[in-house]
């Protein structure tokens, strides 16, 4: 394990301040969403999870044909369509459009793929201002801090938290009334939409027939930024695609009530290409930015290629009991939770965290509630016989591996592995090594006098 | 009615806690079986399997497919061990191998306890008494691999003289997780403790599961907080009178 997994793990645990706040956050998400998907408010939710798990794979294993689908038709609606390997070409395609239209200020709608490729970051270095408009995301900014959560982002945060923030940084008076912190927020937010030059969003689905992208939200930040700025960019890794407009009719019954346990979001818009002759609003310039970014990498592996099918609901975040314990910050990327421990080591490599897969007890919590059913306990154990390849091969993890060689050893010679056990169960710690760290936590479990096949044995002599 | 069970008690009963395997085989017989014991079974594998040593899975997992060739029906003490033999040890083998065969040929032979009482021997009691209040807690892979949930609650609210009291977390993880609990030792122990207050709320005076490795878990975290809380096996329960 990695010395900053290990001390950010044992801080968010040393700290009882965030880890209530973790707590009653994902608890208030996992019962919202409970009462929404039951069989009672919707009976056909079993069914709406095979028919999305079903369409994201017949997307996946045909994204050549939906991309350039999509492609021709968002052109065909007079927008641009710009194709990024890396996040060095997301900001570079940004660069460009903004350099073009002489822009300085920029307004950012919520996006994990941004956050991804570091984007505020990379305009910053060029003398652009990027502004977060998702509530959350604002603070954050201020903050400068990753999203704790990716639905959540500031889920972390009490408004005792917000409140100092915005004290600090915004120079008003210390408030914690939540209506207050959102007014506070909307009158700076307001002059930065009107002024911005160019509106930054993500995607929740890019719709290949119609060339359309989807966006789904609960603040109106998103159809502001889209809307005000004369130029809309939208930013999406190229897994988001989906084949047809009336696909969606399955997917935004399951996306708003596996994330917040809403029926649907307060605001779902549909962006197909620039304001037409005619319109009174819209952006002129409309582009799709779409990333690789690692994901064709991901395409080539059958086994674990349905890592893709993720359409970024958060269900498994909140409904993993290690992600309820370690929270958003400890993961090495911004991608946390069940789905960012089976993406991040396959696009950045085993090497980024190896304990990484291994910080699961596979109790498959996420796969139940995944709207996609990823399922992520599968693909850890892939993970982690990877894990054991690479050690194989440099030579790391030797005691481990020289444990479980002498495991299976003795699990294939009975009396041997008895007569072995029996002398271990007799020893004063038991057993040496692990011991000590189930001791931290635990006390040890008293070994039985004798063995379950001694007992019988003597029961059946008798 | 069938009259032969074999017994498979996982390591962890056989080391650790061997009256739950007494006391399975003491249901059993109970309600007429006659039980077996293959001796040459030892280890199901998951632990190895688990922490990716994928090679060392497949040596156990072809030793235990052996000794459990012949049972007509294998009764297992814990939901975790029933999934790996009856779900992941087709996973380990390519698909038209032989012990790809045997894994198929093993899956449908293959029940946890309470699966077995309610689902082959069709029992809704089996005579047992015990004085109490006691919560049941849904360990991962019986619930989500095998989907027990009825099974154990309904054997439970059976037995005369036990109330059931439903605790708020019942479906969380305990924390186990195998090596997990020594790897990431802090979190394991939180989880457990979360657990824990779950349990407590209740007010009952024991918890009961059907996964030995649970109830090491929650008993190792009940003793040191030093609360008056037991941990039981569901055959424990069963088997009292
Ligand atoms: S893996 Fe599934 S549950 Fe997790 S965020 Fe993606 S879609 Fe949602």
């Amino acid at each position: 394990m990695s010395a900053r997994f290990d001390q950010k793990i044992s801080e968010t645990l040393a700290d009882p301040r965030l880890q209530l706040a973790i707590y009653t956050a994902t608890g208030r998400l996992m019962s919202h969403r409970k009462a929404v998907v039951s069989e009672d408010a919707l009976p056909e939710y079993q069914e709406l999870r095979t028919q999305a798990s079903a369409i994201k794979r017949h997307t996946i294993e045909n994204l050549d044909w939906y991309l350039e689908e999509f492609e021709r038709n968002v052109i065909a609606h007079g927008g641009h369509v710009h194709w990024c390997r890396t996040a060095t070409d997301v900001a570079d395609v940004v660069l460009g459009i903004a350099k073009q239209r002489g822009a300085r200020l920029i307004v950012k709608s919520k996006s994990m793929t941004t956050e991804e490729v570091d984007l505020n970051e990379r305009l910053s270095h060029h003398g652009l201002e990027s502004v977060e408009t998702d509530l959350g995301e604002y603070i954050l900014q201020l903050m400068h801090q990753t999203p704790y959560h990716i639905v959540a982002p500031a889920l972390h945060l009490t408004r005792q938290d917000v409140a100092k923030v915005f004290e600090d940084s915004l120079g008003v008076p210390h408030d914690i009334v939540i209506e207050n912190q959102t007014l506070t927020a909307r009158g700076v937010l307001r002059e930065k939409f009107l002024n911005a030059d160019i509106g930054i969003s993500g995607a929740n689905f890019l719709i290949a027939d119609s060339g359309a992208v989807t966006i789904v939200e609960n603040e109106g930040n998103a159809r502001l930024s889209t809307s005000a700025p004369q130029v809309h960019i939208a930013i999406a890794g190229i897994e988001k695609l989906i084949p047809r407009a009336q696909d969606l009719a399955t997917f935004l019954k399951l996306l708003a009530r596996s994330a917040t346990g809403q029926p649907l979001s307060v605001y779902t818009s549909f962006l197909s290409g620039p304001r037409k002759p005619g319109e009174v609003d819209g952006p002129t310039e409309f582009h799709v930015v779409l990333l690789d970014g690692g994901r064709t990498k991901l395409l080539a592996d059958a086994e674990k290629r349905e890592s893709l099918h993720c359409i970024r609901c958060g269900a498994c975040l909140n409904h993993c009991p290690v992600y309820r314990k370690i929270g958003g910050h400890s993961f090495p990327w911004v991608y946390s939770g069940p789905i960012g421990a089976i993406i991040t080591p396959q696009f950045h490599g085993l090497d980024s965290e190896p304990a990484l897969p291994f910080a699961s007890t596979l109790c498959g919590a996420c796969a139940e509630v995944c709207p996609v059913k990823i399922d992520i306990p599968k693909i850890l154990l892939e993970l982690r016989a990877e894990v054991r390849d690479v050690e194989k091969q440099n030579a790391d993890g030797q005691l481990e591996r020289a444990a479980f060689r002498a495991f299976a050893y003795l699990a294939v010679r009975p009396k041997l592995w008895s007569r072995v056990l029996a002398f271990g169960r007799r020893l004063p710690v038991w057993p040496l090594g692990p011991a000590g760290a189930w001791f931290s936590e635990r006390e040890l479990p008293v070994p039985a006098a004798r063995s379950f096949r001694e007992l019988w044995k003597e029961r059946q002599g008798r | 009615m069938p009259a032969r069970v074999s017994i498979f008690v996982t390591c962890i009963v056989d080391q650790l806690f061997p009256q739950v395997g007494m006391a399975m085989a003491t249901v059993l017989e109970r309600i007429g079986y006659t039980v077996e014991f293959p001796e040459a079974q030892t280890c199901c594998g998951q632990p190895a399997f688990n922490s990716g040593f994928r090679d060392e899975a497949r040596t156990v997992a072809r030793h235990t497919l052996a000794a459990l060739e012949n049972c007509e029906y294998v009764v297992v003490p814990s939901g975790s061990c029933a999934a790996m033999l009856s779900h992941h040890y087709a996973d380990l083998f390519p698909a038209s191998s032989q012990e790809r065969a045997a894994a198929a040929a093993l899956t449908p032979r293959v029940f946890e306890f309470s699966q077995f009482l309610t689902e082959v021997a069709k029992r809704k009691e089996v005579g047992a008494k015990f004085d109490g209040a006691v919560t049941y807690h849904d360990s991962c892979h019986a619930l989500r691999e095998l989907k027990i949930k009825d099974a154990p609650r309904r054997l439970l609210a059976a037995v005369q003289g036990l109330e059931l009291r439903e605790m708020d977390a019942a479906e969380e993880c305990c924390g186990f997780g195998g090596t997990f609990s020594v790897k990431f030792a802090g979190v394991s122990g939180a989880m457990a403790r979360t657990k824990l207050d779950s349990i407590v709320r209740t007010g009952a005076s024991a918890v009961v599961s059907i996964d030995s490795s649970c109830l090491m878990q929650l008993q190792g975290a009940i003793a040191r907080a030093g609360l008056p809380i037991r941990t039981l096996h569901l055959a424990e329960v069963l088997a009292g009178q």
